[in-house]
């Protein structure tokens, strides 16, 4: 029975639920937590985005039976860092959400890369967030708020 | 049907995990605040003591709830719409909440429009300037008049300000949640006066955007998020062609999957029912289906194209003529022609099309969906079940894009969401939601694709350069034709969203002649963001500014010299290129690197957009696209701040188009499945926008189009400048 952990709590997963399933619906339909959103099912839109171990991941192409027991998976719900602190307090400044259904990828995605990069430049953002689409491009806010989230870490 | 049982997850989870995780589990039918709200179709508003009219309720708790009658898709008009009814209600922004309202076109209804509520055409601020201005206005009415009635002073004596109203003689005053139960027995007020528009408050400057903060904490709820108790979530097994059908199933390798509940024949393909997500999936995956194509669909892009490029040798039904245009070509100086392709495209919002269902026991139908068009659903949906309109209830929720998919004359996910709740229905099991959810390889197969479209177009010039005679020739699917919309859209064979944009050429031409094919295909076709204005924007544009080059002439100063009895189009024209540096050199690019700026102006939904693109060309024919300046004419902007938003997805989402966007067809065959091979623009292929916003008097008009049709013309003359290449076919490539 696979044990891992979902914002910290414990979570025992039932060896029948199969393997193959994604963790992106352990989150949603096992555990009720919404935030994390499915886009593409195939790790190219980044809607996904929650912190395995730490890290950016997707949780769309991440199986059950590939994640390690006791790992440490962080949520939207879950993410109180500073980091996500200053990035939604950017992202609500400059009204970055339009539709915000990507939002919560984005939001995981730009404060991994804030913890990893205090000042990241404009192609250090490229780097950590292609991987994360936004159909209604509010890019050119997602830049800035970055920025200023960066700013106010200080 | 069994119970709805989650064995999925073991019970020791349960016991050892804490809080709200738990119940999750144990449970597994946690149902988020808002979609239970939902279900009880009675939002957050049990407090209001005082709803003067249909978009305005106050509760004794001191909030002012604005009932918005659109969907909240991405365009910021839950805010706008609110900011329009506190600025004349004179409310603190703090006290505003929004809710989404019912389906109920007596109430609700887009005036823009006519009898049927929707979102769509840019009209959701439109419709509801005025409208919402009263409504305001008449509770702050009955506000002061239950005011200066308690303390026994004149109206007029009495002011209100950021939810207060202040006697300031007397020293007294009263929010507007002290006032509110005594204001529901004032009279309604039969006039009421408007603001001037130099006190607004609200309109025309910052107000935040309602919804930002549950969309970066990811507690906004989508359709996709709705749980409901007992909900089988659908996976459906489409045909791999349009037109053809179900002949036969096997449904043995689904017996025994996890999770499954059961499968479900209906017109549309087959269903997997199951208690989530990846189980249903998985059952879909393991259905084999033998499709009868007999009347499946099996044609190409390419011969699509061919036949449109045929069908442009004879002359069309007539979209506009005014001059006899060919005999002015005929004696022209100098003649020039062109032709231009579109591909179709893919709405491809991040949320894929979805909803869930209900049918209760007294045959009450119960939606929810991010709703952008509650009439036509309404009725598609009581056709369908053989009820009255007024038993479908829909529960609009925020929409994760739409950019026109959601508002589908023919309510394709809907009905056959429909189709599978009736199945279960006729077994007996009435009351159980049923959420549809399409995967993205559903959803952008499943067509209702901005139409493909082939132009040719024709114009003479003189010998001093000035145009004598304009053919513009279009061929692509009628959109409106055998929907509702037909008989107010298409008059004499022409679909107005077809020509949109080019029988309305803003240029003055002494002769002008825009005629139409509209072939019937079987491939489903739906307005896209901007509709006619994708394409037509496209090619009156670029010719334009081929027809300028020819004349020798810049191509501001030749649009500046036509644009005279157009004076919006001329001043954000003019507005864009002054912001640009038009005329000024560009800064030059790398070893090897050449640059370029193009300009493209138009009008969509009664607002007026220029834009000047900067493009970089590399050696290897590659281009990226530096800047966007961008100038709007919308008319008040209500919130300058999202109008810029808006400027700026608008052309992220044109962008994407020009640079990869095309759905193709090989055999019948959509080719593409996903993002992999549909590609959207990129955080690293965005560019720079500026937007400037024209002051105006106007009564405002729409931004959620207007900023899209503009930037591919404005990106393809920019490329023409750097390299001296014509790109007449979508998506843009050099190489």
């Amino acid at each position: 029975m696979p044990t891992i952990f979902v914002n910290k709590e414990r979570v025992d997963i039932s060896s029948n639920v199969p393997g193959d399933t994604p963790l992106l619906w352990i989150l949603r339909d096992y555990l009720s937590m919404t935030g994390t959103k499915y886009g593409c099912g195939i790790a190219v839109c980044g809607a996904c985005t929650v912190w395995i171990e730490g890290q950016p991941g997707r949780s769309c192409a991440t199986t059950l039976a590939s994640i390690k027991t006791g790992a440490e998976i962080t949520t939207i719900e879950g993410a109180k860092t500073k980091e996500v602190a200053a990035v939604q307090a950017a992202w609500e400044k400059l009204d970055v959400p339009q539709c915000g259904y990507c939002q919560s990828g984005q939001v995981m995605a730009a404060a991994a890369l804030l913890a990893k990069k205090k000042r990241p430049t404009d192609g250090d953002i490229d780097e950590a967030m292609t991987g994360n689409l936004c159909r209604c491009a509010a890019y050119p806010r997602i830049r800035a708020a970055i920025k200023e989230a960066s700013k106010a870490l200080g | 049907m069994n119970k709805p049982r989650i064995e999925n997850v073991s019970r020791r989870g349960f016991l050892r995990a804490g809080g709200a995780l738990s119940a999750g589990l144990v449970l597994g039918v946690h149902v988020p605040a808002y979609a239970q709200a939902g279900a009880a179709a009675k939002p957050a508003t049990a407090g209001a003591v005082f709803e003067p009219n249909a978009f305005v309720k106050i509760g004794a708790d001191n909030t002012v709830t604005v009932v918005s009658k659109h969907l909240e898709m991405g365009q910021g008009t839950y805010t706008g719409l609110a900011t329009i009814v506190a600025d004349e209600l004179d409310a603190a922004w703090g006290q505003v909440r929004v809710e989404g309202a019912p389906a109920d076109a007596s109430r609700f209804n887009n005036l823009l429009w006519g009898p049927a509520q929707g979102t769509g055409g840019s009209t959701a601020i439109a419709n509801s300037w005025e409208q919402l201005r009263k409504a305001g206005a008449a509770a702050r009415a009955m506000l002061v008049a239950t005011a200066a009635q308690r303390w026994n002073v004149p109206a007029a004596s009495i002011t209100v300000k950021d939810g207060v109203v202040t006697h300031a003689a007397s020293n007294r005053k009263a929010t507007f949640g002290e006032l509110a139960a005594a204001a529901a027995s004032q009279p309604v007020p039969s006039e009421i006066r408007l603001k001037d528009p130099k006190d607004f408050v609200y309109i025309g400057r910052h107000v935040p955007r309602v919804d930002s903060k549950a969309k970066s904490n990811g507690t906004a709820i989508f359709t996709q998020d709705v749980k409901l108790p007992g909900m089988v979530t659908a996976v459906v097994a489409h045909p791999p062609r349009f037109g053809a059908k179900v002949a036969s199933f096997d449904a043995s390798a689904v017996q025994g999957i996890v999770g499954v509940r059961q499968v479900v024949e209906i017109p549309s393909g087959v269903a997997v029912l199951a208690n989530n997500f990846w189980s249903a999936k998985t059952g879909r995956d393991a259905l084999k289906v033998q499709w009868d194509e007999g009347a499946a669909y099996k044609g190409s892009s390419a011969d699509i194209i061919a036949a449109f490029r045929k069908a442009a040798e004879q002359p069309g039904a007539v979209a506009k003529s005014e001059g006899d245009a060919a005999k002015a070509i005929a004696g022209a100086a100098r003649v020039l022609e062109a032709a231009y392709e579109f591909p179709y495209l893919a709405h491809a919002a991040m949320e894929p099309m979805n909803c869930v269902i209900r049918i209760a026991d007294d045959d009450t139908i119960e939606v929810w969906n991010g709703e952008q068009m509650q009439t036509g659903d309404q009725f598609a949906l009581a056709k369908f079940f053989g009820v009255t309109p007024e038993k479908v209830k829909i529960n609009m929720l925020f929409a994760g894009g739409s950019f026109g998919r959601r508002a589908n004359p023919a309510a394709d996910y809907l009905l056959e969401c429909a189709s599978i709740a009736l199945v279960l229905a006729r077994k007996d099991q009435r009351n159980v939601p049923v959420k549809l959810v399409w995967t993205r390889e559903d959803d952008m197969r499943a067509g209702y694709y901005r139409p493909a479209f082939f132009h040719t177009l024709k114009a003479g010039l003189d010998a001093n350069g000035n145009i004598v005679g304009w053919q513009h020739r279009l061929v692509g699917q009628s959109i409106a034709t055998g929907t509702p919309f037909e008989s107010g859209m298409v008059k004499d064979g022409v679909d107005a969203t077809s020509v949109e944009g080019a029988s309305n050429l803003p240029y003055a031409v002494p002769a002008i002649h825009v005629d139409l094919h509209s072939p019937k295909l079987p491939v489903p076709v739906l307005w896209w963001r901007s509709v006619g204005s994708t394409h037509t924007a496209f090619s009156t544009e670029t010719f334009i500014d081929e027809l300028a080059a020819a004349a020798k002439k810049d191509p501001v100063e030749f649009r500046r010299a036509l644009l005279g009895k157009h004076p919006r189009h001329l001043a954000v024209m003019e507005l864009a290129a002054k912001e640009a540096g038009w005329g000024k050199p560009l800064a030059p690019g790398k070893a090897g690197e050449k640059r370029g700026r193009g300009i493209a102006v138009h009008e969509s939904f009664s607002s007026y957009v220029a834009q000047v693109v900067e493009v970089t060309v590399k050696a290897d024919s590659t281009f990226r696209v530096d800047r966007v300046v961008c100038a709007v004419d919308c008319g008040i902007a209500v919130n300058p701040d999202n109008v810029r938003a808006q400027m700026e997805g608008g052309i992220g989402y044109g962008l994407s188009a020009a640079l990869s966007g095309a759905i193709t067809l090989k055999d019948g065959i959509v080719e593409q499945s996903n993002f992999h091979d549909y590609p959207a623009l990129r955080i690293n292929e965005a560019p720079r926008i500026d937007v400037h916003i024209v002051p105006s008097a106007a009564a405002p008009t729409g931004v959620g189009e207007p900023g899209t049709p503009v930037v591919a013309p404005a990106l393809a003359n920019a490329i023409f400048a750097a390299t001296g290449k014509r790109l007449r076919s979508l998506p843009l490539k050099l190489a």
